[in-house]
């Protein structure tokens, strides 16, 4: 994206372009002003962090200490960390397996229909989640898959497969037709042609797709909290138990939120030209 | 099937034509897209349908009581009941202004994103950060460390500037949390803005410059219809994820007046301790029928952008 040339850049209007940078750094600064703060605070006591506002103090990593170690009967930090692998993890294999076939036939080899069936993968994602819910915590209470991981697995598949499709089908689209029409007349079948031409080519695209699904499925709060409130119990949950009614609870809060959040961030940071993409394309969550 | 897809099929009319002599080599074409066809419409069709059977229905599942038929009794009351009418109210402020904001902040961050500067990748960087983070710790982060009246960032510049400290959040709910959602929702435009800025044809531009064009003028000349469908695409997606915030409402303020909206309602009428799965079914197709509506639109916009990347 970046890489497309400004063509702005001329002599006279430099300083132009230098206030409009300087602006841009004030806006980020001021912009990423709360994660900054969430993040100091993190590393302050109660004390320092329930003050007015103090920029410097001494450090220290007992606030990381306090959310991590496990207390009986409470959600534990090991315990929410690894149901959210799970799920996370589990669920987008499965989004990834079933959507790579289906953009194979909504872009290299259309079927007849594929522009209605696209838009129906993503008018999925127009259905309210209120609309749904109710059946839902129905047939999972029927099914006994209330508080289990199961039930999130299979929820974070419908929420993440239409975004996926789309987004693989963008990346398919622009595989050079001549090498998927080689590999069909040296007798590849579907199977062969993903494996020998087309994942290799795509394998950044599918990389980004995958990490965008793990975002959703990382972050997501309402299945998870209607579902499972108390077991099997994902990262925003745990993050919500550290607010106390008792007492004081902004540091721990935001170590907290740092170690909830820090995964995901940087995940994104690292891939975002790809990601770029799939978001600007508004198949946006 | 026939349900979201309904307005889908509406668009675009499928005709069942099944000619038998092409029917392996379709079908052949087919498979590979069933398994996730079947998929989505077991996990997204059945439970709608379900939910527009129980709001046909009087029900309460805990202490469970007999399911009853009521054809459209709970659409009839619905506007009777003040509760609901507040929490569309709410409804419509928290999905507009975060909507109108976000498209505005996230256009200028684009414009100011498009030029070179130094460290233009740290500040993009920095820009989508709020967008990677978990909503419920944007909730969190936002009313006990900005918001808070004792010690949060905005009432000590407030202070700073000689005014009086604020409980923001159970003061002003809805502005507390558009403002949240403002914040979290500007990356997304951004990026989809930028996309459509970095689109522009160079040529064009060029041109325009040779032809000795302000800055100002090509940019609301030539620039501003460019970005016209993507922005447009914002208001449409951005309206169609923000009417059905659930989490940021429960982690700031836990509903109460003037920040229930009509997802917490539902939830609070039903799972939330009501139990009411009828009446609150009746309450979420409301939910349907105005996404349904934005979703057509928004959906003929994408069809069209679509063309557009075919033709290219």
């Amino acid at each position: 994206m970046s890489s497309v040339p400004s063509p702005r850049v001329v002599g006279e209007r430099r300083w132009v372009n230098a206030s409009f940078g300087f602006l841009a750094w004030i806006v980020g600064l001021v912009f990423f002003f709360p994660v900054f703060w969430m993040v100091l605070n993190s590393f302050k006591s109660e004390q320092d962090a329930n003050t007015s506002p103090k920029l410097f103090f001494h450090p220290t990593l007992d606030r990381y200490k306090d959310v991590t170690k496990s207390v009986g009967g409470l959600l534990s930090f090991s315990e929410a960390f690894t149901n959210s692998m799970v799920v996370v993890l589990v669920s987008v294999a499965i989004v990834m397996l079933l959507a790579v076939p289906a953009a194979y036939a909504l872009a290299v080899r259309p079927i007849h229909k594929w522009r209605d069936v696209l838009f129906f993968f993503i008018s999925t994602k127009f259905l309210p989640v209120v609309a749904s819910i109710l059946p839902i915590w129905i047939l999972a209470r029927n099914f006994g898959l209330l508080n289990t991981r199961l039930a999130l697995i299979i929820l974070y598949v419908a929420i993440n497969l239409p975004l996926a499709i789309w987004m693989l089908r963008s990346f398919f689209v622009e595989i050079p037709r001549e090498l998927i029409e080689a590999a069909e007349i040296d007798g590849a079948g579907l199977r062969g042609q993903l494996t020998s031409v087309i994942l290799p080519i795509a394998a950044p695209g599918l990389a980004a797709t995958a990490l965008l699904c793990v975002i959703f499925a990382w972050n997501e709060y309402f299945y998870a909290v209607q579902l499972n409130p108390v077991q099997g119990a994902t990262v925003p949950i745990w993050v919500t138990t550290e607010i106390s009614t008792r007492g004081q609870f902004l540091a721990k809060l935001s170590a907290a939120s740092v170690l909830a959040c820090i995964p995901v961030v940087l995940a994104g940071w690292i891939a975002q030209k790809r990601m770029i993409r799939g978001l600007a394309l508004g198949a946006i969550k | 099937m026939k349900t979201t897809a309904g307005a889908v099929d509406a668009l675009h009319p499928r005709p069942r034509r099944l000619n038998p002599p092409g029917l392996s080599e379709s079908w052949r074409r087919r498979l590979p897209l069933l398994p996730a066809l079947l998929v989505m419409i077991l996990l997204t069709q059945v439970p709608f349908v379900m939910s527009i059977y129980y709001s046909l229905t009087d029900w309460h599942v805990v202490p469970p009581g007999p399911r009853a038929w009521v054809g459209l009794h709970n659409y009839g009351t619905l506007f009777s009941d003040s509760f609901f009418r507040s929490a569309v109210w709410v409804s419509v402020r928290l999905t507009v202004i975060p909507v109108i904001f976000s498209l505005l902040l996230g256009t200028a961050f684009a414009v100011l994103l498009d030029r070179k500067f130094f460290g233009r990748g740290l500040i993009r960087t920095l820009l989508i950060t709020p967008f990677l983070l978990m909503p419920v710790v944007v909730g969190l982060i936002w009313k006990n460390q900005m918001f808070n009246d004792l010690y949060g960032v905005i009432n000590w510049v407030i202070g700073k500037l000689g005014g009086t400290p604020l409980d923001f959040v159970s003061r002003y709910p809805t502005w507390a949390i558009a403002v949240t959602l403002i914040w979290q929702w500007t990356p997304c435009r951004m990026l989809t803005m930028l996309a459509g800025l970095q689109g522009q044809p160079q040529d064009v531009l060029e041109a325009a410059k040779v032809d000795g064009a302000s800055a100002w003028g090509t940019f609301r000349q030539l620039t501003v219809p460019h970005l016209r469908p993507y922005g447009e695409l914002g208001i449409l997606l951005g309206t169609i994820y923000l009417i059905q915030v659930y989490d940021l409402v429960a982690v700031m303020t836990g509903g109460g007046p003037g920040s229930t909206n009509v997802p917490y309602f539902v939830f609070q009428r039903s799972i939330g301790g009501g139990w009411e799965f009828g009446q609150a079914s009746a309450y979420s197709i409301v939910v349907v029928i105005a996404s349904i509506i934005i979703a057509t639109l928004s959906l003929r916009l994408l069809s069209g952008l679509l063309k557009g990347e075919e033709v290219a």
